[in-house]
């Protein structure tokens, strides 16, 4: 690991003063010091920011407001995020093993890098590592990567399960920088790769990620995130749908649908919502809207596979959200 | 060329680690202290002369440990650290704690779980500097008056190893299992233990033992 000093920050300020200057920040670690590790990372400051008061998870209004400190594991065990956003629960409890569960916090779960093989193999072209190298996935072994929102630079999904379920449910994030606060969609923080995959997110330097707001509404409590992945449990996705629906006299008010595992980044599929508002409840309108999922799919050697697995696994999520009695 | 600085970085870090081991225990000469010593002749012997030059004309700032707390099986210890050092190396090279295994090294095996405040974690993909102040649990700190833990007891009498590399990782794991209520059923004891891999697939004694002690507590 190359040498780098570490600070604790005692007040968000100092930690903000401290980003603006090129520092990292670190919370649970649990990507970066295995980046680090690995030496596709190699920071030279880092900022503790554990002890900054950004954990805990409050209900404000018809909205759960959680600290961008507080742990995977606490968001998932805590009672009103059981209760009132049961589908963040059940994707952060599909993510990662208990262990890592305890120790990665939500801002970094959303600021986590990709997994594609390649980028952490120094031998290997990565347009994400080391900007205009190419990109040893796209003829490499891709069965892992994305079909949506490609392009020839990059090819990596996004890794992240939680963050699939914040993007169907329309949650916003507020972050602290230099220049103060401002709040967006978390969908918003994602970029798609075009010819700047090293350009992940869409944060200002220093900016810190504070808290993520999910709102509430008639849809939370019809909601399922269906994960498919290579062994039942601790595993990466191959393909993941969290889909929510709204139901009122057997007929569909409103549907939300994202995709995990397919992606470039957390992937909110509008059109097959849209095909759904005001149909009747039925597989065949499932399959119907589900179909959509994959216009202007580009699957690589490997991973056609999920051209057909994406519909099927959105069909049996929107099944799981409308048996939730 | 950009390798020299990291393998001489490398060394420094191991260097001092042991350096820090050794004087924690001057007098004890183990087959453990016998490699280190070994290995450290070895990773020296094996740094270029412009990779030495780098350790010492390097600005000390950067590796300079720092004084960092850590409460280990109810013992206070406070150790002079560098930042890059896993919470993991500094059980296992720092404190003599070997109990705990390196298994990946990535997060991904769960041979080095140990409790941080009570909770199970990794101690692989942390780094030691983060948990000043701490409480750490290790299996060294189990046994109480001579006794057994009980879910160690239950691994002897359902034969939950065996090579036994991943077991201290295991109990610990299933210890934090138990305590966040996840130990109801087999089914579920099995996805709550997905963190912890077993090459010699133990896993029903591994079930067994866990959800048998989670019945008695």
């Amino acid at each position: 690991m190359f040498p780098f000093t570490l600070e604790k920050a005692t007040s968000t300020q100092a930690a903000i003063a401290a980003g603006a200057e090129g520092a990292r920040y670190i919370a649970g670690g649990t990507t970066l010091v295995d980046l680090m590790r690995d030496e596709v990372e190699r920071p030279e400051r880092l900022v503790d920011i554990n002890k900054l008061p950004l954990g805990g998870i409050r209900v404000d209004g018809e909205e759960i407001v959680i600290g961008a400190l507080a742990r995977m594991a606490e968001v998932a065990a805590d009672e009103n995020v059981q209760r009132l956003q049961p589908l963040i629960a059940e994707s952060l409890i599909e993510g990662a093993s208990p262990q890592l569960r305890n120790m990665a916090s939500m801002g970094g779960n959303l600021l986590q890098r990709v997994r594609c093989p390649y980028f952490r193999m120094l031998d290997a072209a990565c347009n994400k590592r080391a900007p205009s190298s190419g990109c040893s996935a796209i003829e490499g072994r891709n069965a892992g990567h994305a079909i949506l929102g490609t392009s020839k630079a990059c090819a990596a999904t996004h890794p992240s399960d939680v963050a699939v379920a914040l993007v169907a449910l329309d949650a916003t994030m507020r972050v602290q920088g230099p220049r103060g606060e401002r709040s967006f969609p978390v969908e918003d923080l994602f970029r798609l790769p075009a010819d700047t995959p090293h350009l992940e997110h869409t944060l200002l330097p220093g900016e810190l990620i504070v808290e993520i707001r999910v709102p509430g509404g008639a849809h939370t409590r019809r909601a399922r995130y269906l994960k498919v992945r290579d062994r039942a449990s601790y595993e990466f996705a191959l393909v993941s749908a969290a889909a929510a629906l709204s139901i009122m006299d057997g007929v569909v008010r409103e549907a939300r649908i994202a995709a995990g595992g397919v992606g470039t980044r957390p992937w909110r599929l509008r059109a097959c919502e849209a095909a759904l508002a005001g149909r009747k409840l039925s597989r065949a309108a499932f399959e119907e809207a589900a179909r959509l999922a994959t216009e202007g799919a580009r699957p690589l050697h490997h991973n056609g596979f999920k051209v057909e697995l994406l519909p099927r696994t959105i069909v049996r999520a929107l099944e799981m959200a409308g048996e939730v009695a | 060329m950009t390798h020299q600085n990291p393998a001489a970085g490398k060394a420094g870090t191991d260097k001092q680690s042991r350096a820090v081991a050794a004087q924690s225990d001057p007098t004890s000469i183990t087959r453990r202290t016998v490699l280190q010593i070994a290995g450290s002749a070895v990773s020296l012997a094996a740094v270029t002369p412009a990779a030495a030059q780098a350790v010492t004309t390097q600005p000390s700032m950067e590796t300079a440990a720092r004084p960092v707390r850590l409460l280990v099986n109810g013992n206070a210890r406070e150790l002079p650290l560098d930042p890059r050092q896993s919470l993991l190396d500094v059980l296992r090279e720092t404190l003599d704690l070997t109990g705990t295994k390196k298994g990946c090294n990535q997060g991904a095996c769960g041979a080095c779980t140990v409790l941080v405040n009570g909770k199970r974690i990794v101690s692989c993909l942390t780094l030691a500097s983060l948990h000043d102040g701490a409480h750490i649990e290790t299996i060294e700190g189990l046994s109480k008056d001579g006794e057994l833990h009980p879910l160690q007891q239950a691994f002897i009498d359902h034969e939950g190893l065996q090579c036994g590399f991943c077991t201290s990782g295991q109990i610990m794991s299933g210890i934090g299992c138990i305590s966040e209520g996840h130990a109801g059923s087999p089914e579920e004891i099995r996805f709550w233990m997905s963190g912890n891999i077993c090459r010699c697939g133990a896993y029903p004694g591994i079930v067994a033992a866990v959800a048998d002690t989670a019945q008695r507590s």
